[in-house]
């Protein structure tokens, strides 16, 4: 096994509110080595997006470290981190809102490496743009064009484009694809798939649409209400859902299949607890048609259930829910 | 190949954003026609010194000519000293419209640099500059004026000081309000999560996004200023005589109202167009940027 690209140990983010702590991301542990790519799938709200902004210090962890090729840069000074900004990249949803509206497709892409001071000089640049915009699919005619005179997907190739100037080696994609329709989500997605085998990159692939996840991670990780309750490769958890959230997460993915006809999906009862002060014990306890008074008794733990395959559930480790 | 390129580059780059701007400003003929008076009002004011001369015409007393009714020699008459009204309105558009063109830019640049640091860095620092400011717009920029040339003393500098302070909270809180709404969106994010530095992110990214409103609230203000020049003036605190200022000069008219009106009416005429001219130019700036109507 290489050595991971990225390693989250007990990551927390907690926000002041004036009810109380939000615990906006509680304990995630996860690594992620280079080439591979780990899905994050959760319902809204559960912190998916803001872990991937404290993965890049845009949002400052409360506590937990993150090792980005072995070293810890929760503790890195303003300036070293510009250095490692370089190499951890994001992609954002809106492809509408992330690009400035007043800057050109090559002032957009150029930033990145004007801001690193990666090019010696101005010819020098607009052959890296060049070359971005041909690796990214965009036509060289769109060179000077503005975001608002471009469709949606194009948009998202410039904001990819943007992400690979300063060549990372590891990107946070926050739902990238979700702002756009189908035939284009697809493109979207190889189009990011060839980038990283080109590149090996890594990616932490945050969703909430379990069809692009399978699609694209190598492993993914199931998030409810901060925390990881389930982490598996993608294989085994979609072939063996053990957390009941999972489980229910998976049934509700539409089934084109006539003989399934009939079939009730495992659907979800009541709302998602706030996150402000949550229980000690298992946050889905309200919702989980399992629960058990036994649940109480435990805190927060992922535990491996099988090789490669954690579970949050403690009626997993004793056997009651297969 | 190179030819065509650049042909091409110019067929897209007029497509940009200033350009759809103007489509949208030409079409509002309001907004021309005071595009058109500001702009030969300014003309006007650059040639002043070609079209009448300023000592002998404007400044010079001319006795044995007072208090001629306008005619082919003097366009808008001669008041009691026997100067030219219609040289002195000229060289006083120089007055209005320089001044207050100074006076915004400087309140439009201190403005912007207290909007935007307040805005940006938000908390504390926001908190101190806003109720700073608050304190500022609680006086109404008249009685400002009034109080800051009444304490500094009578003076051209002076006024353009108080006109400055005046309107540097306004501009202040339109810059913070539109930098709010700015900061937030994900380009700002991206521009941080690839190292920009906050200088960068607020003059490259945040400042050209909020320079339509700020352009707004300055032609808008400019003709608000020409006023509170001319009324200073006219109460013996802006502008000195013999100075050809406008609100001078309707001061001076004034005891003549009766038998000469021309003597206020031309000036209040310059005061008015001067005025309109820039409210209906803001007003189409306004509508020409608002996001809301682009097409």
């Amino acid at each position: 096994m290489d050595k991971p690209v990225l390693e989250v140990n007990h990551l927390k983010k907690y926000f002041k509110t004036p009810a109380g702590q939000l615990h906006a991301v509680d304990d995630v542990s996860f690594a992620i080595e280079k080439g591979h790519t780990l899905g994050v799938v959760g319902e809204s709200g559960c912190g998916k997006t803001t872990l991937g902004r404290t993965i890049l210090r845009l949002i400052e962890p409360t506590s937990g470290e993150i090792y980005f090729n072995g070293e810890d840069i929760t503790k890195l000074k303003k300036d070293n981190m510009k250095a490692i900004r370089r190499k951890m990249q994001l992609i954002f949803q809106d492809p509408y809102a992330s690009l400035n509206p007043r800057m050109s497709v090559s002032e957009i892409i150029k930033e990145p490496m004007i801001v690193n001071k990666m090019c010696s000089s101005k010819k020098e640049l607009d052959e890296k743009v060049k070359e971005l915009m041909e690796l990214v699919g965009l036509a060289p005619r769109l060179v000077n064009t503005y975001p608002h005179e471009m469709d949606g997907g194009r948009r998202q190739r410039v904001g990819i484009a943007r992400a690979l100037a300063t060549n990372p080696e590891f990107i946070v994609c926050d739902e990238p694809v979700s702002a756009l329709d189908v035939s284009i989500q697809a493109q979207i997605l190889n189009l990011m798939m060839d980038l990283q085998e080109k590149k090996q990159l890594s990616y932490l692939f945050i969703t909430h649409d379990l069809s692009v996840v399978k699609h694209i991670s190598t492993e993914i990780a199931v998030m409810y209400l901060g925390q990881c309750v389930e982490k598996a490769p993608t294989e085994e958890l979609f072939a063996h859902p053990r957390h009941p959230y999972t489980k229910a997460l998976l049934s509700a993915i539409p089934v084109i299949d006539i003989s399934q006809r009939g079939k009730k999906p495992e659907l979800l009862t009541g709302e998602v607890n706030s996150p402000v002060n949550p229980v000690s014990y298992c946050r889905f306890y309200s919702r989980c048609k399992y629960a058990c008074d036994k649940c109480k008794e435990h805190s927060y733990e992922l535990k491996e259930i099988s090789p490669g395959h954690f579970s949050a559930c403690h009626m997993n480790f004793t056997g009651e829910i297969e | 190949m190179s030819r065509r390129n650049a042909k091409e580059e110019t067929q897209i780059k007029s497509r940009s954003q200033m350009a759809s701007i103007w489509m949208r400003l030409k079409k509002n003929k309001m907004a021309m026609a005071g595009l058109f008076m500001l702009l030969a009002m300014i003309l006007i004011a650059v040639f002043a010194g070609i079209i009448a001369d300023y000592d002998t015409e404007a400044i010079q007393q001319n006795m044995p000519e007072r208090m001629q009714t306008p005619s082919a020699k003097h366009w808008f008459g001669t008041d009691n000293f026997g100067r030219d009204v219609f040289a002195r309105i000229i060289h006083g558009s120089r007055i209005s419209l320089s001044m207050s063109i100074i006076a915004m830019a400087i309140a439009v640049a201190i403005g912007a640099v207290i909007g935007a640091i307040a805005g940006y860095y938000g908390g504390k620092t926001d908190n101190i500059l806003m109720r700073f400011m608050d304190i500022l717009l609680a006086i109404p920029p008249m009685l400002m004026s009034i109080s800051i040339v009444a304490a500094l003393g009578q003076s051209m500098v002076n006024l353009l000081i108080a006109l400055a302070i005046a309107y540097i909270p306004v501009f202040a809180r339109v810059i913070r309000s539109s930098i709010l709404s700015i900061k937030d969106q994900e380009f700002i994010e991206a521009a941080k999560s690839c190292g920009s530095s906050n200088g960068r992110i607020i003059f490259k990214h945040i400042i050209p996004n909020a320079i339509g409103p700020i352009i707004v609230q300055a032609t808008l203000a400019m003709g608000a200023t020409i006023l509170i020049i001319a009324s200073l003036s006219f109460m013996g605190l802006g502008v000195k005589p013999p100075s050809p200022e406008w609100g001078t000069m309707l001061y001076e008219g004034r005891d003549f109202l009766k038998g000469a009106p021309y003597l206020v009416l031309f000036p209040g005429g310059a005061i008015t167009l001067a005025v309109i001219s820039l409210n209906l130019l803001g007003d189409g700036l306004r509508d020409a940027l608002d996001p809301r109507l682009r097409n």
